[in-house]
Parts: C-alpha cells; sequence; structure tokens
C-alpha cells in the first residue's frame, strides 16, 4: 500500500530565514506523527506546506486527499453551526457533530461560540471530510478535559480506520505517537 | 463546490449592503445635473459619461468585503483543501458578486438615465451599455479585490488601482451610450468580454501570491 504522505529533502523559507531543511516525511495507514518544538520553529509552517498552501524551496511532497484545522475558523459567523458546516459539504458530518458533541450547538450562529467550541467545530469539518490525512495545527488549544477526550477518540477512531495523522502542538497528545522534534 | 460558492456570495451580497452600490449610483446619478446645471442639452451630452462613471465609483463600494475576509478567516484555504483551484474560487466569486451587483445596477440605470438627461434612444442605449458594463465591473472588482486583499489601507489603494485598468471600458461603454451607428459598443463588448475572461486567472494568482 502506498504512504498517505511522502516528503523528501523538504526545506522551507519564511520571511528570508531557512526555517528547516532536508526533512523526509512518511505517513501510512494507521500512523500518526506528532511535531513538536519551540515557538517559531516551523510547526504551523510546515503543516502548511504538507496542505500545500505553502511551496518548499527545495523538495516533494507526495500526499493523499487531506483535511486541515489550524487556527482560523472559516465557518460564516451569521449561520448556524450546522448550516456553516454543512458548506463544506463533508460526506461525514453527521458522525463527526456526533463526535464532537455539537448537536446541541447545531441551531446556535457561529458567532455566538467560544473558543474551544470553535476548536470542536474545526475539528468535526476535519473529520466530516472523509480524507484519509489529517492535518491539525495545535489541535488542543481552548478544549476543555470533555473536548480533549474527544479528540483522543476522534484521532484513535481515524487511525483504526486507515487513516493518518499529522499533528503540531507544544504539549504532548495521547496515545502512541512518532515524535518529531523541529529546532528553531 | 462552486456551485455552493457562488450561492454562498449571493447570500452574502443581500445579506450584506447589496443596495450600498446602487444608492451611491443614483446619488451621484443626481447630484450631476446640480454641478453642471439644468441645460437638458448639455446634460444630455455628457449623460452617459456621468452615468459610466456613476457605475465605475459605484463598483468600488463593496471590494473590501468580497475577497479578504475569505482570506483572512481561512475559507479561501479550505477551498483549497477541497481541491477547488484558486482560478474556480475567482469566478464563482465574480458570478456570485454580478448577481448581486449588476441586475440592481441595471435596474438603478433606469432612473439614473433620466436624472443626468437621457430618454428616448439614448435611455435604450445607455442601459445596453450598462448591460453590457456590469460583468467587466464585477470582474475587475474581484480580480482587484484580491490583488489588494491583506494590505494595509487596501480600500484606497483599490480605487487606485481599480480606475486606470477600467479606463477603456469607460471610452468604449460611454461612446456607445451616445453614438448608436459607432462602432463602441462592439468594442465596449470586447472589452468586457477580455476583462470577464482574464479576471479570474488574475484572482486565481493574487489568492496564491497572499498566501502565507
Amino acid at each position: 500500500m502506498s504512504p498517505l504522505l511522502k516528503g523528501h529533502g523538504l526545506a522551507l523559507v519564511r520571511g528570508g530565514r531557512m526555517l528547516f531543511e532536508g526533512l523526509d516525511l512518511e505517513l501510512e495507514a494507521g500512523d500518526a506523527l506528532h511535531i513538536s518544538g519551540p515557538n517559531g520553529s516551523g510547526k504551523s509552517s510546515l503543516i502548511r506546506l504538507v496542505a500545500g498552501l505553502l511551496r518548499p524551496a527545495a523538495g516533494r511532497i507526495e500526499r493523499a486527499e487531506a483535511a486541515l484545522a489550524d487556527n482560523l475558523l472559516a465557518l460564516d459567523r451569521e449561520l448556524t453551526l450546522s448550516r456553516a458546516l454543512a458548506f463544506w459539504k463533508g460526506p461525514r458530518l453527521g458522525d463527526a457533530m456526533r463526535a464532537f458533541a455539537l448537536e446541541d450547538l447545531a441551531h446556535l450562529p457561529v458567532r455566538l461560540l467560544s473558543t474551544g467550541q470553535a476548536k470542536r467545530a474545526q475539528l468535526a469539518r476535519v473529520m466530516a471530510s472523509g480524507a484519509p490525512l489529517w492535518l491539525l495545527d495545535e489541535p488542543q488549544n481552548g478544549l476543555d478535559r470533555k473536548g480533549l477526550a474527544e479528540l483522543d477518540e476522534a484521532i484513535a477512531a481515524h487511525r483504526a480506520q486507515g487513516g493518518a495523522v499529522l499533528a503540531a502542538s507544544h504539549t504532548p497528545l495521547a496515545g502512541q505517537w512518532r515524535i518529531m522534534e523541529l529546532e528553531a | 463546490m462552486t456551485a455552493a460558492l457562488i450561492v454562498r456570495e449571493v447570500r452574502r451580497g443581500l445579506h450584506g449592503a447589496a443596495w450600498l452600490p446602487v444608492a451611491f449610483f443614483l446619488l451621484i446619478a443626481t447630484i450631476v445635473p446640480f454641478a453642471v446645471g439644468p441645460d437638458a442639452r448639455l446634460l444630455g451630452r455628457i449623460g452617459g459619461g456621468a452615468l459610466w462613471i456613476a457605475a465605475l465609483t459605484a463598483a468600488l463600494l463593496p471590494i473590501e468585503r468580497l475577497i479578504e475576509p475569505d482570506r483572512a478567516d481561512g475559507v479561501l484555504d479550505q477551498l483549497t483543501m477541497t481541491g477547488t483551484a484558486d482560478e474556480a474560487v475567482g469566478a464563482a466569486k465574480m458570478i456570485g458578486h454580478w448577481l448581486t451587483f449588476g441586475p440592481l445596477l441595471l435596474i438603478a440605470a433606469v432612473p439614473g438615465s433620466f436624472l443626468v438627461g437621457l430618454d428616448g434612444p439614448a435611455l435604450a442605449r445607455s442601459l445596453i451599455s450598462i448591460a453590457i458594463g456590469t460583468p467587466a465591473l464585477a470582474a475587475l472588482s474581484v480580480a482587484v479585490a484580491a490583488l489588494t486583499a491583506g494590505l494595509p489601507r487596501a480600500g484606497a489603494l483599490a480605487g487606485l488601482l481599480m480606475m486606470p485598468l477600467a479606463v477603456p471600458l469607460v471610452i468604449f461603454g460611454a461612446a456607445a451610450t451616445g453614438d448608436g451607428e459607432s462602432a463602441a459598443l462592439k468594442l465596449e463588448t470586447a472589452v468586457a468580454l477580455l476583462i470577464v475572461a482574464g479576471a479570474p486567472f488574475v484572482t486565481g494568482a493574487a489568492i496564491r501570491a497572499a498566501r502565507t
């Protein structure tokens, strides 16, 4: 089986500074890779690079269909949560809203969501997409204990179903993760 | 995804202030007779040009809400993640924006034409000229919105960028309101087609360039 993500010899330059070079990545079905490192080490940039939103200065990336949750909400504030999420046409939206306990918030306008609720909505969009590769940038930000448990459970289920997760975080994540440390 | 995006653009356009450019357009058309005086012959001669200046300035108003909010909120990034090309996003935004801008402006052009002293055959010519011009104005608005997204003082910059780009359209559009015999209407149509065909590519490239 071909890997879900394969990056070879990746280098990224931001603002005239080389964030990293010669970086190799490979994620197979069921894999999870935790990118850690201090602030400014390029964790978020690596996620955006893999997402295809940034171009590498060198190297090559091949990946399966991916879904991204970063720190941008990308949901229309004036709509209810269920309608705003439905815009993204995720085939597994119902499952995802259940997994992140969003059913009670479905009729609330997005602008009224708290930080943690908004984070859960973003994670639900990733899950709803049905994409095999999840790209999560600081997925734990703003989540309470229950939200963290929902996140761990969703990641475990996704991996069990043959998906892969690439997460950037400066705090530990539950479960078995390979860890890649970026240097500042 | 592009169909959903068009629907979303229309909803947001109507939810926002779709009437604002139209009110602005009519206001300028109202001011013209005050500025040049009530001489009906003079007004009739400059009316077409005045109407086009009104339409162009009205097209500037919505620019700030067309691309920048979606860039800042990550909507453009998420659209990329769904496999939608940036050019397709540009085209969908153009269509969605035109639907809330073009027809309303065309309706407003009827009283607007009377206000600047155009009636009879001149009214018909000005309506045709404006009708052909609105898709190009909408396309230019979206392209300029993408080019200025994320820049400081983007609103003022957008005006500076858009007005020179619209010069050929204004020349032929205004000429087409004056003389039915000339080739101005054909040239206006040609310029409008060129702008409409090119704008999605400019928009797509600008969206990519603005990604950091």
